[in-house]
């Protein structure tokens, strides 16, 4: 079940599996049939720990949306509040409570992640606080999300950490890393760069010596960790992901190791039937490590994964062939058990056909007939602009990460305002520029906010600010731009990045090499002292702890073993920087493991929107 | 009387009482706590005239003063010790009163209002797994039972039919996770629970005479009956009598101690009897395994003789553990009888069990020189395996150093090994703690290796707690003390010691202790508490833990006048900015105050802007329905009004290019072909010709689209003609303007195709792409 957590170089499924006995626990805490009323918002990181299977072992019988005013009717002994500890989720909760006429029932609320006093006290002036026979927390920071992958799903990070200065995710990182640290060992190294990664290394101490003590005799697994601001790399999330997989997020979005996609490529292709019935429930696809397909191909460029997957199709078909060859009884029997693998990986290789075709329709420049064969047959009208705007969109994305003519009025930036095109997008090469060109000058900036004013609506005059209190957007102050410098000390862009067999993490985004990658790459080797220069130009500041160990726990290194480094995006990851993190892992020579965690995996788009804010649809 | 468990008794002295007692034990109230626990004694206050108030004593096991205090409240029924060994004092009037060890008041509770009136006639204090609980019998004959006097719930039991005054006799039992009280009126016995009282019979033969004893073992297990005519029935605690073919080794039925003025009789099951003489008068104190005796003057341990005990020291035992020690009494004598007894024992193939046994009997063992020698014996016998585990030796060693040390006599715990594996060491140690061993308890700690967490930190916080609430020392010489000696030990909770000083009193003392607290989360609740908020609200931003800082900044904000309030915020940016988010939520007014307040104009301007948007979202709520479709109607204007509107806006603006823009998008959206042909020949457009190309394939018009191709510029013709898949034109465009780049597009447009002509094209442009390529 949980099989794509256990198969790399840490067992994050020791993490999960702590979770999921802690969640048993409480359910058995409540005896009797139970209903879950859920904050919406958690359900998605609680599928990533628990299905509904494991809550259905423990008589919960009913599921509901948190919602104001009378509680569905449900025949069952236990109501169960999963929330967030907000203060207008507990005045639902509390009309929940106050129109239940039922005198038998047990009331308890789960607090996820964290029970707060405040909530409580909102419950008591309401009156309801008394009852509830179970007020209790769940723990759930960190959330094993792949084999090498931890998420705290926590949407709002970065605009609560960088616009709001609220630094409830930062608490409850650390959180979350002292438990990280009680099952896999204290990690002895910290490094960090940035203001919040300095507040949280600074609470993991605290913590520690709070905890003193109670010290774990745990081997440690983790050799380093690194703590990296969001805001010290502000370019690599506005970029273009090229993998499959950050394409994948830009295009559809994944959430919570799900996407949704258009369902008329998946229809099943049956003879006689016109396309008439199309599904239109869009398909929803898991995607993580589990499938051995999908591990193999979301590292790598687009532009190889048709190659990829035409190998593949024809190991499979070669496979499928072997029957042929099959005489005797034992060979086909043999034959018969490899089928359910054998349709696993053809059916999963469908998939991806599909998936890179839609991908491939939006980006790559094909020959305008094929294009329209394509659409028409699925009844579709065709639209030629999609793929000229995304590759005139990457390479002015290009020319901004090379230093051409940022310190301009970008013409293709004033053309997509013109044209109406996609606020986010604008924003996204707007912030980009700047970023690149370390603040833009007075007259450019004022030239971009009046074109987006004039014509999305001054309403958006709040994202404009949002976007500049955070750094993304900002006044050129100084003359000199740093940005060229940090560009070439860490060889940010590469012209000949080899998309097919890649020789470095440029290939990620076909030249441009994340900058919060090139920091951990540099970290392990030569170290960060040969980059003190650059260091100084990004915000926040650098710094390295130690957390000493009990005696016998230090590690004996076996020859050419590799060490393991947690890296910890403060305020969210792409997934390119994942997969650009993967392959250095991989790289024969590197002697590191990475494994990644983040408050939240996020790409431009989603970032940005984050960081939007929508007066009229603010709860007054 | 009181039962235990017997085959072989044997009486062990564990000390010679210390104790002074004036007229003996008689006609006093005298409380024993199981497990070696202290010892409480009290004069029979209708023994004394009234005005002379009794004295309470409080002792340790061997005789040692721990308490003396004379008792000032009203007449006491009934002494007790609490699991965890408070002194409980039922009074008269039903108010039950608990002390320490050290004879410090703690609190009380009341049993109930009745029994103000009716008195209490007797009381017994018993434990439960729920912890110590108090039952008592009224004037009134009624029952009243506290199971937890920890948690307190009363419950009144159901009357007993035809009950007089006092029962005969009572108890409290244990059955099915629920206390019930068995009590015999004369010859008929009764049960009663929480809810209904029952006749009961014991089972097997009927019993004649008047019940006038009724005892319960320690775990509430069997049960003894004894009437006035003699008769004694034995049995299992839910009445029945012991079916035959359990009546096996290893668990040998009960005997019941039955205890006169002068005389010890030890009944076992088959009725056998084993008398023992007293020469003063004794009190006997149900042990787990045994009963202790205690006389003014010793105190001993009646006890069933451990099977291994047995095995090696009856007379004449062939037990491999008896030869064994007998082999090393030889082999210290150097004398080859030592070889014989062990061959013997080999051949057996008993070793192994031999060296089990004799560890095992160390265990059971008080005195110290036997429990040397079998443990030289079980050393002895070890030498001859190879794969005995040494770990019972190890741990019984370990165990026997602890018991011994706690058994000595200024201590006076006199655990047997059973009891102590029973009550784990977790509780000795607080045992140790409660009569403030401290060094006891911390060598203990560190003899076990305990983890420091749960051994010395703990013994240590106590002893810090116990420090504060005296009185005498001040404050600087108190905190530099406590802070000296528990500076190392980690996992201290200063909190914790602080709360104490804050409560006896020591305000100054408890905020100096809370700066040594490491947790700040710990902190805040108390300084609040103590009413400083300010500090509270800096240790809480320490802390990290948002939701404390909310706690506090909620608190503050009702403690304080709003203006302190919004400058003590300004001080902390950290709260600040955590209770503008929480005003954004809950309360936008006060936003607007605070950004007043702070002269952030810019923030005051978006405040304005969203509230504006707001204000119009709501406007749009409160009309009429029709009205506000009519306003939304204005609002959202059908789609090319609106795009004219704002081109006349942009046009005079002279945003040229927008207007542009917008007005052939809007026509090609309206699919007005000429009147986009008409608008792409006003005038010269400022936007190239590219877009208009690209309109209208949006609207798949490639009629329309090719009109505007050649007007394209020739930088946009390459693309322009691929727009409109026109490859053959799009290869002309790009072979004149011989560009690499472009030429390298058209290729990898028409690749895909294989009709003839495409072909041909395909040559055409590899020729083309060569000679550009030579140049």
């Amino acid at each position: 079940m949980a099989a794509h957590l256990t198969n790399g170089r840490v067992n994050l499924n020791i993490l999960r599996e702590a979770a999921r006995k802690e969640l048993r626990e409480f359910l058995d805490k409540c005896a009797g049939s139970k209903a879950i009323v859920w904050d919406e918002y958690l359900t998605g990181p609680f599928g990533l720990i628990a299905q509904y299977s494991l809550l259905k072992e423990h008589e919960v019988e009913k599921m509901f949306t948190l919602k104001g005013g009378r509680l569905p009717p449900a025949d069952v002994k236990n109501i169960i509040f999963f929330v967030r500890p907000r203060l207008e989720l507990m005045d639902i909760i509390a009309e929940n409570v106050f129109s239940d006429k039922s005198n038998s029932r047990d009331y308890h609320i789960l607090f996820v992640p964290r029970r707060s006093m405040l909530c409580e006290q909102r419950l008591k002036e309401q009156g309801v606080l008394g009852s509830f026979t179970n007020i209790d927390e769940y723990i759930l920071d960190l959330i094993p999300y792949d084999g090498d992958l931890l998420s705290m799903e926590s949407e709002g990070a970065f605009r609560e950490c960088y616009l709001e200065n609220d630094q409830t995710t930062l608490y409850h990182t650390a959180k979350g890393l002292m438990t990280l640290q009680a099952l896999y060992g204290t990690i002895p190294q910290i490094y960090g760069k940035g203001d919040c990664a300095r507040h949280v290394a600074n609470m993991m101490l605290r913590m520690k010596r709070e905890f003193a003590g109670s010290q774990n005799q745990i081997l440690p697994v983790f050799d380093t960790l690194l703590l990296l601001d969001r805001n010290v790399d502000l370019l690599t999330p506005l970029a273009t992901q090229l993998t499959y997989e950050g394409l994948i997020d830009e295009i559809y979005g994944i959430t919570n190791g799900y996407v949704k996609l258009p369902p008329e490529k998946f229809a099943q292709k049956k003879q006689g039937e016109g396309s008439k019935d199309l599904p239109t429930e869009p398909k929803k696809l898991q995607l993580n490590s589990a499938e051995e397909l999908y591990a193999e191909i979301r590292d790598k460029n687009f532009n190889a994964v048709g190659a990829a997957l035409s190998k593949k199709a024809k190991i499979i078909s070669a496979a499928f062939e072997e029957r042929h060859n099959a005489k005797t009884v034992g060979e086909i029997k043999q034959f018969v058990s490899q089928l359910p693998h054998m349709q696993a990986a053809r059916s999963s290789l469908a998939n991806h056909t599909s998936i890179a075709e839609l991908i491939k329709d939006l980006t790559s420049k094909r020959s305008v007939q094929e294009h329209r064969n394509a659409f028409e047959a699925d009844g579709f009208v065709f639209c030629p602009v999609a793929s000229e705007a995304f590759f005139d969109n990457l390479t002015v994305e290009q020319e901004f990460m090379t230093g051409v003519d940022t310190d301009k009025v970008n013409t293709y930036i004033e053309d997509c305002i013109s044209q109406k095109d996609p606020l986010i997008k604008v924003l996204r090469l707007m912030c980009m520029q700047s970023v690149c060109n370390n603040g833009l000058k007075q007259k450019v900036l004022d030239f971009y906010k009046r074109e987006i004013l004039q014509t999305y609506g001054y309403e958006h005059m709040l994202t404009l600010n949002n976007l500049e209190k955070t750094g993304l957007l900002k006044l050129q102050t100084n003359s000199r731009n740093n940005y060229p410098t940090i560009r070439k000390t860490l060889k940010l862009w590469m012209e000949d990045a080899n998309e097919q067999t890649p020789n470095d993490i440029s290939y990620v985004y076909s030249g441009y090499a994340p900058l919060s990658v090139r920091l951990t790459q540099v970290l392990a080797r030569p170290g960060w002292r040969s980059i003190e220069e650059v260091l100084k130009m990004l915000p926040g500041p650098h710094f390295e702890e130690r957390q000493q160990l009990p005696a016998g726990l230090h590690k004996k290194r076996q020859q050419g073993e590799n060490r393991t480094t947690l890296v910890f995006f403060l305020g969210g990851v792409t997934y390119a920087e994942i997969t650009a993190l993967r392959f250095l892992s991989q790289m024969e020579d590197s002697g590191m493991e990475y494994i990644i965690a983040t408050t939240k995996l996020i790409n431009g788009s989603s970032w940005i929107k984050s960081l939007m804010d929508h007066p009229e649809t603010q709860i007054p | 009387m009181y039962i235990m468990s017997v085959v072989y008794n044997r009486k062990v002295e564990l000390y010679e009482m210390s104790w002074v007692l004036r007229d003996g034990l008689r006609d006093s109230l005298v409380a024993a706590a199981p497990y070696g626990g202290p010892i409480a004694v009290m004069k029979e206050s209708q023994c004394l005239s009234p005005s002379v108030r009794p004295q309470l004593d409080i002792y340790t096991a061997s005789g040692v003063t721990m308490a003396t205090f004379p008792w000032k409240s009203g007449p006491v029924v009934q002494l007790g010790w609490s699991v965890s060994e408070e002194l409980l004092c039922v009074q008269q009037d039903g108010t039950v009163l608990i002390y320490d060890l050290t004879g410090a008041f703690l609190r009380h509770f009341s049993m109930g209002q009745e029994v103000v009136q009716s008195h209490v006639s007797e009381a017994k204090i018993f434990h439960s797994p729920y912890g110590t609980g108090v039952a008592i019998v009224t004037g009134s004959s009624r029952f009243t039972l506290a199971t937890n006097i920890d948690d307190l719930k009363l419950r009144r039991l159901p009357e007993v039919p035809g009950l007089q005054g006092a029962p005969s006799c009572w108890a409290v039992l244990n059955q099915d996770r629920q206390t019930k009280v068995l009590l015999a009126n004369g010859p008929e016995l009764y049960l009663l629970d929480n809810t209904c009282c029952t006749s009961v019979l014991p089972g097997g033969s009927p019993l004649d005479g008047v019940f006038v004893h009724i005892a319960v073992s320690f775990s509430y297990k069997y049960l003894a009956l004894f009437t006035d005519t003699g008769h004694l029935w034995t049995g299992l605690a839910n009445l029945q009598v012991r079916p035959a073919h359990s009546q096996v080794r290893p668990h040998p039925p009960p005997s019941v101690v039955v205890l006169w003025e002068r005389l010890l009789l030890v009944v076992a099951v088959g009725g056998d009897t084993v008398q023992y003489p007293l020469d003063e008068a004794c009190v006997c104190v149900g042990e787990l395994d045994g009963v202790r005796l205690l006389s003014p003057s010793r105190h001993e341990l009646l006890q069933e003789v451990p099977l291994v005990c047995e095995d090696i020291f009856k007379i004449a035992s062939m037990g491999p553990g008896a030869l064994l020690l007998e082999a090393h009494k030889e082999y210290q004598k150097s004398s080859q009888k030592a070889d014989e007894y062990l061959r013997e024992i080999k051949e057996q193939g008993m070793l192994g069990d031999a060296v089990r046994q004799c560890v095992e009997a160390a265990g059971h063992e008080q005195h110290t020189h036997t429990q040397k020698a079998l443990l030289r014996a079980a050393s002895f016998g070890k030498c001859f395996l190879t794969n005995l585990s040494p770990e019972a030796f190890v741990s019984v060693c370990r165990d026997l150093r602890v018991l011994n040390a706690v058994r000595d006599p200024s201590i006076g715990i006199p655990l047997t090994h059973t009891q102590y594996k029973q009550m784990t060491v977790q509780v000795l140690i607080d045992r140790l703690v409660y009569r403030r061993l401290y060094p006891l308890a911390i060598e203990v700690c560190r003899y076990l290796k305990t983890p420091e967490y749960q051994g010395v930190s703990r013994i240590l916080r106590h002893w810090a707690c116990s420090k504060v609430q005296q009185k005498g020392e001040s404050d600087e010489v108190m905190v530099r003390c406590i802070s000296g000696r528990l500076a190392d030990s980690p996992g201290i909770s200063y909190s914790h010691i602080a709360s104490k000083a804050y409560d006896s009193g020591r305000t100054e003392l408890a905020i100096k202790l809370l700066d040594y607290e490491a947790r700040s989360g710990e902190q805040v609740p108390l300084l609040l508490k103590m009413r400083r908020s300010q500090l509270a609200l800096s240790k809480a931003i320490e802390s990290g833990d948002t939701d404390l800082v909310y706690t506090v900044v909620s608190y503050v904000k009702n403690e304080m006048n709003r203006g302190d309030f919004f400058m003590t915020l300004r001080n902390q940016p950290v709260a600040l900015s955590l209770y503008r988010q929480f005003c954004k939520l809950q309360e936008q007014e006060t936003l607007k105050d605070l950004y007043n307040q702070d002269d952030d104009h810019q923030e005051l301007a978006n405040y304005y802007v969203s509230a504006s948007y707001r204000e119009k979202v709501q406007a749009n709520c409160y009309v009429s329905a029709s009205y506000r479709e009519k306003v939304q109607a204005n609002y959202y204007v059908s789609a090319s009004y609106r795009e004219k509107v704002q081109a006349n806006y942009y046009v005079s603006a002279s945003y040229r290019e927008r207007y542009w823009w917008l007005k052939l998008k809007s026509l090609a959206e309206k699919e007005e072909w000429e009147e986009l042909e008409k608008f792409s020949k006003s005038k010269k457009s400022p936007v190239g010709y590219l877009p208009f190309v690209e309109v209208c394939m949006k609207k798949s018009n490639k009629y329309e689209a090719k009109k505007y191709v050649t007007k394209v510029t020739p930088e946009q013709r390459v693309r322009a003609h691929l727009t409109i898949e026109d490859v053959e034109g799009a290869a002309d465009a790009a072979i004149e303007r011989r560009s690499e780049a472009e030429i390298g597009t058209v290729i990898s447009h028409c690749s895909s195709s294989s009709s003839s002509s495409q072909r041909l094209l395909l040559d055409k442009l590899q020729r083309a792409l060569t000679t550009a390529n030579r140049k």
